[in-house]
C-alpha cells in the first residue's frame, strides 16, 4: 500500500510538470522543467525497482539532455512566441486519443501482478538459468550484454548513426572543404 | 572568452577526477551493481563536457581533440562486432561468448560482457562528447546576460 | 468498478495523461524547441508504461545477493521484478537522448536557414519563397504553373 501511495504522489507530481512546461513561453524556464521531470521520472523507476533505468534516466535525461537544449537555445531564441491559433482542436485531438487508450487499459492485467502475460513467459528463465549459464548477479546486465547481445549491438549502431548525423549536420566538415576550395580559387 | 568564477574552477577541477574514476567503477562493476557500458559512457563524457563549459572549448579539446572523438564513436561499434566475429572464429555462433573458455561456459561469459560493455561505453562516450563539441563548436547567438 | 481495479490501472491512467500533455504540446506548441521537449515527454511516458508493466507486487530489483566468495546466493524466497522491459527500456533512453539531439541539431540549422524557430514563420516564409518562385518559373512556362 505504501508503495502505492509512493507511485501516486511521484506520478502526480510528473504530471504537475508537464502542465507547468504546457503553460511556460520562455525556453530556459522549459528546459528546467524539463530537466526536474528527468529526475521525478528517475525516482520513479527506483519505486517501480528498475534501478538501472533510473540511473540512465538521472545521467541522460537531467545531465546531457539539459546541456544539449541550453545549448541549442544559446544557438537559437530564448523565448517561445505564445500560441496563436486557438487551441480547441489539438485538445480535441488529445482527449480523443486518450480516452481511446483508456478504453484499451481496461481489459490490462493489474498492476503489479504476479500472473500478468509479460511476468510468466520469458523472466522466470532469464531469473532462473542466467545463474547457470551468465553467473552475473545482475540479471539485467546479463539480459543486455549476452541474451540480447545482438539488440544491444542494434542499439550501439543506433547511437552510432545519430551521432554521425549529428556531426554531418553540425560540424561544419563539408563547410571546412567549402572554404578550401573558396582558398584555392583565390589563390 | 570570460573567465568563471573562482569557486566554480576549484570546484570543477576537484570533480572531473572523480567523475571519471566513477566512470570506470560503473563500467566495470556493472555485473555487480547497476550500471554498465550505457551508463559509464554517459557519466563518462560529462566529465568532459563539465570541463568544457567551466573552461571552454578549447582547453577541453586540447585534452580530448576532436579528430580522437571521432575515432572513438567508431571505435566502440568495432569492438563490439569484432567480439562477435571473434566468436566465430573460435567455431561458435556470433556473440556466443562461452566460445572464449569451452571447457568453462560462464567464464567466458564474463570475459565477453566485459568486450562487450567496453565497446558500449567507448561508442556512448565518443557520440555524446562529438554531439557537445558540435553545439558548442558554433558561435552562440545569446550573450551571457541575454538569458 | 472496485476499489481494486482501481488501484491496479490508476498508474496506466496517469502515464496516459503525461502521455497526451506529450502530445498537446507537440501538436499545440509553435516552438520547435518546446516541440522536442513534449516529444521527450511523451517517450518517457511509453518507457512508464513498460517499467509499470514489469513490476511485480513484493518484488525487488533484479539483482542477486552475493556473499562472501562472490558466488550468487539464490534464494528462491525473493520475488524479483521483471528484467526484460528494463533491459529495453535502458537502451531506449540513451538511443532517445541521440535521437534528440538529431533533432536539436535540425532546429539550429533551421533558425540559421530561416532566422526563426516558430513554425508559423517557417511555414510562412515557405509559403512566401514558393509564391515568388511559381510567379518567376511561371511566366518561363507561359503562365501556366
Amino acid at each position: 500500500m505504501t508503495e502505492t501511495i509512493v507511485n501516486f504522489i511521484l506520478f502526480s507530481m510528473l504530471v504537475i510538470t508537464a502542465f507547468a512546461i504546457v503553460r511556460q513561453d520562455r525556453l530556459f524556464t522549459v528546459v528546467m522543467l524539463a530537466s526536474v521531470f528527468s529526475l521525478l521520472t528517475a525516482m520513479l523507476f527506483v519505486a517501480l525497482d528498475a534501478v538501472d533505468v533510473a540511473f540512465t534516466e538521472a545521467a541522460v535525461g537531467a545531465g546531457i539532455s539539459t546541456v544539449l537544449m541550453l545549448g541549442t537555445i544559446a544557438l537559437t531564441a530564448r523565448g517561445a512566441k505564445p500560441a496563436s491559433r486557438p487551441n480547441t482542436l489539438p485538445l480535441l485531438v488529445v482527449l480523443v486519443t486518450g480516452a481511446g487508450l483508456v478504453y484499451g487499459t481496461l481489459d490490462m492485467p493489474n498492476f503489479g501482478d504476479p500472473e500478468a502475460p509479460s511476468n510468466v513467459h520469458l523472466a522466470p528463465h532469464y531469473l532462473t538459468n542466467s545463474i547457470e549459464e551468465i553467473d552475473v548477479p545482475n540479471v539485467v546486465t546479463s539480459i543486455l550484454a549476452s541474451y540480447r547481445g545482438f539488440d544491444t549491438l542494434g542499439e550501439t549502431a543506433v547511437v552510432f548513426a545519430a551521432g554521425i548525423g549529428v556531426l554531418m549536420i553540425l560540424s561544419g566538415l563539408r563547410h571546412r572543404r567549402r572554404e578550401d576550395e573558396e582558398e584555392e580559387e583565390d589563390a | 572568452m570570460k573567465e568563471h568564477h573562482l569557486i566554480l574552477r576549484v570546484v570543477t577541477k576537484t570533480l572531473v577526477g572523480t567523475i571519471i574514476l566513477f566512470a570506470f567503477y560503473v563500467q566495470f562493476h556493472g555485473d555487480y551493481s547497476p550500471g554498465g557500458g550505457f551508463q559509464a559512457g554517459v557519466i563518462m563524457a560529462v566529465a568532459f563536457i563539465l570541463y568544457g563549459i567551466v573552461f571552454g572549448l578549447h582547453e577541453v579539446q586540447r585534452v580530448l581533440p576532436a579528430w580522437v572523438v571521432h575515432k572513438l564513436v567508431a571505435l566502440g561499434v568495432l569492438v563490439y562486432a569484432g567480439t562477435g566475429i571473434w566468436n566465430m572464429f573460435l567455431g561458435y555462433e556470433f556473440l556466443h561468448y562461452g566460445s572464449f573458455t569451452p571447457d568453462h561456459m560462464s567464464h567466458g561469459q564474463h570475459s565477453g560482457i566485459l568486450y562487450v560493455e567496453a565497446g558500449v561505453g567507448i561508442t556512448v562516450t565518443g557520440v555524446m562528447v562529438a554531439i557537445y563539441y558540435a553545439f558548442a563548436g558554433r558561435t552562440p547567438r545569446l550573450g551571457n546576460d541575454d538569458w | 468498478m472496485t476499489l481494486e481495479f482501481f488501484i491496479g490501472h490508476i498508474n496506466y491512467w496517469l502515464f496516459i495523461v503525461l502521455m497526451m500533455t506529450g502530445f498537446y504540446i507537440v501538436v499545440a506548441c509553435g516552438n520547435l524547441v518546446k516541440k522536442v521537449v513534449g516529444l521527450n515527454i511523451f517517450q518517457v511516458a511509453v518507457f512508464m508504461l513498460y517499467i509499470s508493466i514489469s513490476k511485480v507486487t513484493g518484488g525487488t530489483a533484479p539483482i542477486f545477493p552475493i556473499d562472501r566468495m562472490g558466488k550468487i546466493k539464490a534464494d528462491p524466497e525473493i520475488v524479483y521484478s521483471n528484467p526484460l522491459p528494463h533491459v529495453l527500456i535502458l537502451t531506449a533512453i540513451v538511443v532517445g537522448i541521440a535521437t534528440t539531439s538529431l533533432a536539436l541539431a535540425l532546429i539550429v540549422r533551421i533558425r540559421e536557414a530561416y532566422n526563426t524557430i516558430e513554425e508559423d514563420d517557417i511555414l510562412e516564409i515557405d509559403a512566401r519563397t514558393a509564391r515568388a518562385e511559381n510567379i518567376i518559373h511561371g511566366e518561363a512556362m507561359g503562365g501556366r504553373a
